[in-house]
């Protein structure tokens, strides 16, 4: 029986966390005037699973805060009591919690058990309040503090072990919930035949608990749920003195009663004094949660057809190889022209080898976008607006790091729009709009790009409230010329928030410059479309996949360099008078109506002297990090797709470089990072590399 | 690790803990790694420049779609600098760092021979205060006749990492 259990402890985890995006998902479609039968049956379907898995792995503070949560789901479903708008809200914290309390275990760490608690005390506070409508029920959700204990008769079915159950395992099980002292087993041995004529698969011991505890009789039941078909079961309150008869089926609890006024004299002041230490609890929960370990091993789910395919190609693959190899055993020119067929069709193998290895990556968007209903629900509540979330293009797939890296900038432009965006109510019907604000959240390929659109149907940016900010600020002179789009791109700024005052959903300082930046960093870019009284939009653009990149060959000296092609504004050829010398060794330029900054790449880079360079020159204006800065090159290549490489791995950083890739001839070239180059590199005064090999 | 070995090593035992040593010549003389970090050897090949590097790291190759540094281990240690020919060679070294395995490219001057070593031969070298290269040195050992610079893989490799913090404050001297 010693399986080591925690080689299942993963595939748990992603189970359960799929169970709990089931759960909220339902919740969320859920109209609680109205319930469809499915929809309790697959949340309570998801609630049980977890249960059963976490009481296997011994989760138990898992395992024991969704039995509450299941009971509750139950009545539901049975339809002993009606779902209300109040459990929903519950059951959505639940989910939250237990989603909290897994990853805290998935991390090898204790989960927290205050708000677990918390919750676990609205439930049974919900639970006994039925029982006290229903008294006539048998009671069930009963925690009794006063309680001595149980005895609780084991009268297993003779085929209990051949259903896997093991009952010294639920017996350890219910020792360690009340501890060693107050549990006492006596097996009863009467049924067990002579050796000679014993099955050994057949279960005749029954067995007779004592345990004297306060633990509640619900969790000791929870410990003998899975064999309840297996076994006839008899809980028998243990009282002070006496012993209770074993034949005792039902429960005569004679103290129910009094208890149960008890508990709902106390109702009131538990409910009140509940929901400001959860929002506190709220709260201090979030930020604690921010430094998670980064480094777990995570694993994606593959779609079988996606493999299918992979392994069809590897099969050609093969084919292939084996063509050529037979062809390379007695070559002569003659069949030179079979060779480049085959080489050409070896070409092509890899090329959709390389597509088809890139989409096991891919996931549907709608991975990120199945979080913002959620997130818009509460947070429309929170603001008191009304809002409906729109989606489109859910199946669009990208590559999956990028969609975790998307997810919080994606949050943040959503609870923007919401809090700045949208006008309250009150606002819009004065407007003519309707009553409900519409967030859009849409998804789209283009290109090699994925775009995601995040817009509102709101008031629309400020302009001269954006301006005015700007001008106070210093971002801007006084005097600009500024188009209604270039002052809508000002508030992705550093130090720019119009936030008037900062309120708990925006406007923390942490403003759209580093949502900026954040999708910078994964090579993609950002902009703003906004019309006034109409609504705005936010428009991401994306690679597909991180492990590619459009790039831009240049040429400096003898080396070759790859932009990327998404930071590339233009490329222009200039002469070398245009050029302007401020401050010592800093050039700008005037191009068009701005000044831009000058980088010589083969200066910075070390490559070459002042006194080489030529004349005419190709100068390559970039933008990143808000700016645009021209970069002069020696030659534009041609522009390719490259792999990302780590330069880092064996090497370590290197400034203004962000990786380094294989080019056609199987040479290393290195890619720029656009973001850094121009800052804080100090160009050494002469590459000796150079000139040593120039010797 | 090593010292361990040698405590394994019984005293009345005649045969003690050997290693195997790749030699390489550099100036004449002999120098020798830990055959055990060596992947390959491979002849030179002009590798992709490295922006504002430190001179001796020489730049970066494709080795099978890895990206490995290039460092010339004549100017590591501040030798003559030596145009390459046709017998100098690179070899490539691997061990294993906490950040995984880490590749790293060596040019020298020529490939001499693999030696069984007993670690019992080897001996400590002399304290060099002169010199901060006397770091990468494990051990010197006498095989006919002749001396032979054992040299410390891991702290020939990493201790780059150290200079990773002022990447361009290169001596030009």
């Amino acid at each position: 029986m010693s399986v080591d259990l925690s080689q299942f402890h993963q595939v748990f985890f992603e189970e359960s966390f799929e169970g709990l995006d089931v759960m909220e998902s339902e919740l969320l479609d859920m109209d609680p005037a109205d319930v469809d039968d499915e929809t309790v049956n697959n949340i309570f379907r998801a609630a049980h699973s977890i249960k059963g898995g976490a009481g296997t792995f011994g989760f138990m503070p898992v395992s024991e805060f969704t039995h509450v949560l299941e009971t509750l789901l139950d009545e539901i479903r049975s339809g002993k009591r009606s779902m209300e708008p109040r459990y929903v809200d519950l059951f959505l914290q639940s989910v939250d919690c237990l989603r909290g309390m897994l990853s805290d275990m998935q991390d090898g760490n204790d989960p927290e058990t205050e708000r677990p608690a918390e919750l676990r005390k609205e439930f049974e506070v919900i639970l006994g309040m039925e029982q006290e409508s229903a008294a006539s029920e048998n009671t069930d959700a009963d925690s009794d503090e006063k309680d001595h204990g149980w005895l609780i008769d084991v009268h297993p079915h003779t085929d209990l072990l051949m259903t896997g159950n093991e009952p010294f395992r639920m017996f350890r099980e219910l020792r360690e919930l009340v501890g060693e002292d107050s549990f006492d087993v006596t097996a009863d041995i009467d049924n067990v035949p002579e050796l000679s004529s014993l099955t050994p698969e057949e279960c005749i011991i029954n067995w007779q608990i004592k345990v004297t505890t306060s633990v509640p009789l619900e969790d000791i039941k929870a410990i003998f749920e899975w064999v309840e078909d297996e076994c006839d079961l008899t809980y028998s309150p243990l009282t002070g003195d006496a012993d209770t008869t074993a034949d005792n089926s039902t429960i005569p609890d004679q103290k129910a009663p009094e208890e149960q006024e008890q508990q709902s004299q106390e109702t009131p002041e538990v409910v009140a004094e509940k929901a400001p230490v959860i929002a506190e609890a709220q709260k201090a929960a979030k930020p604690a949660k921010a430094p998670k370990k980064a480094a777990e091993s995570s694993s994606i789910r593959v779609s079988i057809d996606k493999v299918d395919s992979l392994i069809n190609m590897v099969g050609e693959l093969v084919i292939t190889q084996s063509m050529l190899g037979q062809l390379g055993q007695d070559f002569d020119l003659s069949r030179l022209a079979k060779l480049q067929e085959g080489l050409s069709q070896l070409e092509q193998n890899t090329r959709e080898l390389q597509e088809s290895v890139m989409k096991i990556r891919m996931m549907p968007i709608s991975f990120a976008f199945s979080r913002f209903p959620r997130l818009v629900r509460d947070l429309g509540g929170q603001l008191g607006k009304k809002v409906i979330l729109e989606t489109i293009g859910e199946q669009t797939e990208l590559d999956k790091t990028v969609m975790e890296k998307i997810n919080d900038p994606l949050v943040h432009l959503v609870r923007n729009s919401m809090d700045h965006g949208l006008e309250t109510t009150e606002k819009r019907i004065a407007a003519g709009k309707s009553e409900e604000g519409t967030i859009t959240l849409n998804a789209y390929h283009q290109g090699g790009n994925i775009v995601i659109e995040v817009a509102d149907d709101g008031a629309g940016l400020n302009e001269d409230r954006i301006l005015s900010k700007a001008i106070e600020k210093g971002l801007v002179p006084e005097n600009n010329n500024l188009t209604p789009e270039e002052i809508h791109n000002l508030i992705f700024l550093p130090g720019f928030s119009t936030a008037e005052a900062v309120s708990d959903i925006s406007g923390r300082g942490v403003g759209m410059d580093v949502v900026r930046r954040n999708i910078q960093a994964l090579n993609g870019s950002i902009e703003v479309k906004s019309q006034r009284n109409v609504g705005s939009t936010f428009i991401i653009r994306l690679p597909l996949t991180l492990a590619i990149l459009d790039g831009q060959l240049v040429k400096v000296c003898e080396e070759t360099y790859i932009f990327p092609l998404v930071s590339i504004v233009e490329s222009i050829q200039i002469h070398r008078s245009s050029l302007n010398h401020v401050t010592g060794s800093q050039y700008v330029m005037q191009l068009r109506d701005e000044y831009i900054p000058i980088v010589r790449l083969d200066q910075i880079f070390g490559l070459r002297d002042d006194k080489d360079v030529v004349d005419e020159m190709m100068l390559v204006v970039v933008e990143g990090d808000n700016e645009k800065i021209g970069i002069v090159v020696d030659d534009l290549l041609g522009q390719q797709q490259v792999v990302i490489k780590s330069l880092e791995q064996n090497y370590q950083k290197v400034s203004g470089i962000s990786g380094a890739t294989i080019l056609g001839d199987g040479t290393v070239a290195l890619i720029i990072d656009i973001s850094s180059i121009g800052k804080n590199i100090v160009p050494v005064k002469r590459n000796q590399n150079r000139s040593e090999r120039a010797a | 690790m090593e010292e361990l070995k040698k405590e394994i090593v019984l005293p009345e035992g005649d045969i003690g803990d050997e290693q195997q040593y790749l030699t390489f010549i550099m100036s004449g003389e002999e120098y020798g790694v830990d055959i055990l970090a060596v992947q390959e050897i491979r002849g030179w090949e002009e590798p992709t420049l490295i922006p504002n590097a430190p001179s001796y790291i020489r730049g970066v190759i494709n080795l099978r779609g890895t990206i490995v540094p290039i460092m010339d281990l004549r100017l590591r240690f501040g030798l003559d600098e030596a145009d390459y020919t046709a017998t100098t060679v690179v070899i490539i070294l691997k061990f294993d760092s906490d950040n995984g395995e880490r590749v790293m490219g060596i040019v020298v001057d020529a490939v001499s021979d693999v030696y069984t070593i007993a670690d019992e031969d080897t001996r400590r070298p002399p304290e060099l205060t002169e010199d901060d290269n006397s770091d990468f040195i494990k051990g010197l050992v006498n095989v006919n006749e002749k001396m032979v610079i054992l040299l410390d893989v891991e702290e020939l490799l990493m201790l780059r990492m150290g200079m990773a913090a002022t990447p361009y404050s290169i001596d030009e001297d």
